[in-house]
């Protein structure tokens, strides 16, 4: 091996800034979240407390930070759902050529590059006009669909053109049905990626701000909520639900990475 | 890789398949693509194509202070597009897409390249890419809001800028302006450049690089005359992403600059606010016209079919 050259070193002190760059900001409400019950929304920290963390869970001047909680968790976990069966299915549809295949994918990179406004404008005209009532379940549900679709076919595009055919037809041979090919031989090969579209899913409905924004009717999604009291909240209640949802995003991240880890292990000691 | 299904009922399928003539599986086999891609295309169509639709529809509909009209006019587009403000807007805007565009490609293209060229074993390639990409499956407003400790009058980088006595009062620049507004865009959306590099780079074969350093190339030569060209398409990707998301975005240039910058994805969100529906979808027209011309000026460049 080549001995490290002086670009390596400050390609690493490039990629050390970057990460703290990323990292940095969040890091620093995280501190603050733990302020003292008259601390503000900047250093130097007033003492150390929960207080913040608390006044969360008291009933709050404005908005209704639980519900909103509950819909956000329950739209995700619908999003993460459809997506994944969505995108898997579409996916299987594009190993062949169709009548139309063309058109769709077209379609679905479209759906990637059309601003964020006009789906949430259009979707919310759309029920409006039709005189739907939109809501969290049904409009923003529809609406964030278009944002977690088109990532989720790409994975599955990207899985199946490394995807080796012959494991497929060594299955039919044997005399399995497209079914039990599909269940025994295809989902195992494909799972840890259908685990990441899951992870998908679920953190772009958790975290969707301008799709959700004209779309989610009456009742809000917690970034709805988030952003309703950014205009009138000034305490450090702010960092301290900053926390608790960004520590919630990670625990949802971890566990998919954790049980993709893990696949990929059991993948290999079978092999062995 | 094991069948797990109990060998009876393999031995079953097998009979039934052996069984079955064969001229019924074509058209199953024919028709499963279809069905498999259903789902997909009608959720597109009723939320993607039909809204933008009634957004077109409604471009041309008359409107007063309480609904919409039924009557067909131009005025919506013919108020926004002699209006100077308009061109203001859309002047604003674009300058923010260059400037938020020029640093996400230097970033994203140096951490890709030291990732895919520099980072030797795979686990540690795929650890620091992760470590890249977490922050961005977070809340993005959560991660313009962790900037006010950071930017405030009485932010941490005032306070030491003033321990340091390089400025004597707090620069009020750093919250609520430009300035902050670019560093949001830069802060979210880097990934969005970082991940397609990387994707084409991790496809360089590397006995060009070779090749090129045995030709007597230097290291920044086979960068320069190797990997950049063959960056390309990546790098168009990432473009895309880049145009899309800060031409149409209105969250982050009202919650960075206390509304005190435009954009024309504010411009129209402001406009539904004051219940303008008619005149907001004109606006989203040409918004996504002007994004689409963008866009085919990319492909235009640079050939991004390899890359689908």
């Amino acid at each position: 091996m080549k001995p490290r050259g002086a670009g390596f070193y400050v390609l690493s002190a490039f990629f050390a800034l970057f990460v703290l760059f990323l990292y940095g900001p969040t890091v620093t409400i995280v501190v603050l979240s733990f302020q003292g019950p008259n601390g503000g929304l900047t250093f130097p920290m007033n003492g150390s407390s929960l207080h913040w963390f608390a006044r969360l869970f008291e009933p709050q001047a404005v908005g209704d930070l639980g519900g909103a909680l509950q819909r956000s968790l329950m739209l995700a976990f619908m999003v993460m759902v459809v997506t994944v069966v969505v995108s898997v299915a579409a996916g299987l549809a594009f190993r062949r050529r169709f009548r139309g295949s063309g058109a769709l994918l077209a379609l679905t990179i479209a759906s990637l590059i059309v601003p964020s406004i006009l789906v949430s404008l259009g979707v919310g005209l759309l029920f409006s006009q039709s005189g739907l009532e939109s809501d969290w379940w049904s409009s923003a549900f529809g609406a964030q669909l278009t944002w977690s679709l088109p990532f989720g076919l790409l994975v599955m595009l990207a899985v199946f053109n490394r995807f080796d055919r012959s494991w497929e037809e060594a299955a039919r041979d044997l005399g399995a049905s497209p079914w039990q090919s599909f269940r025994h031989v295809v989902l195992p090969i494909i799972l840890p990626s259908v685990i990441g579209i899951a992870l998908f899913g679920f953190t772009l409905s958790y975290d969707e701000f301008p799709r959700t924004l004209l779309t989610a009717g009456s009742n809000n999604t917690l970034p709805l909520e988030i952003y309703g009291m950014t205009t009138n909240i000034t305490t450090p209640v702010l960092y301290a639900l900053g926390t608790v949802t960004t520590g919630l995003s990670f625990l949802v991240i971890a566990t998919a990475l954790v049980t993709m880890a893990s696949l990929n292990r059991r993948r290999q000691r079978r092999a062995a | 890789m094991s069948i797990t299904a109990p060998a009876s009922a393999t031995a079953d399928a097998a009979t039934r398949i052996d069984h079955r003539p064969t001229g019924r599986r074509k058209p199953a086999g024919s028709l499963a693509p279809y069905l498999q891609a259903t789902p997909l295309a009608l959720i597109l169509f009723a939320f993607l194509l039909v809204p933008i639709a009634v957004i077109v529809v409604v471009s041309f509909l008359d409107y007063n202070s309480v609904q919409i009209l039924p009557n067909f006019v131009w005025s919506n587009y013919t108020d926004t597009l002699f209006d100077h403000v308009t061109w203001e807007t859309y002047l604003n805007t674009v300058k923010y897409t260059v400037i938020v565009w020029a640093i996400t490609l230097f970033i994203g293209f140096w951490v890709a390249y030291f990732l895919a060229f520099h980072i030797r074993s795979t686990v540690m390639q795929m650890v620091l890419f992760l470590v890249c990409t977490i922050p961005f499956l977070t809340s993005n407003i959560i991660r313009m809001i962790s900037w006010v400790p950071f930017l405030g009058r009485n932010g941490l980088l005032n306070s030491a800028l003033l321990r340091i006595g390089l400025i004597h009062h707090p620069l009020e620049f750093l919250l609520f302006s430009d300035f902050a507004v670019i560093l949001a865009f830069v802060h979210l959306n880097t990934l969005f450049m970082v991940v397609p590099i990387f994707n084409t780079m991790m496809r360089i074969d590397r006995r060009l690089m070779e090749a090129a350093v045995d030709a007597g190339a230097k290291s920044w030569q086979v960068i320069l005359e190797v990997i950049l060209p063959l960056c390309k398409p990546g790098i168009a990707i990432g473009t895309i992403f880049i145009v899309t998301l800060v031409m149409g975005d209105f969250i982050t240039v009202r919650l960075m600059s206390g509304g005190q910058r435009a954009s024309v994805g504010l411009m129209i969100s402001n406009q539904i606010s004051l219940l303008q529906y008619p005149a907001a979808c004109a606006n989203a027209v040409v918004l996504l016209a002007v994004v689409l011309l963008m866009i085919g000026g990319i492909l235009r460049l640079i050939d991004i079919r390899a890359e689908l």
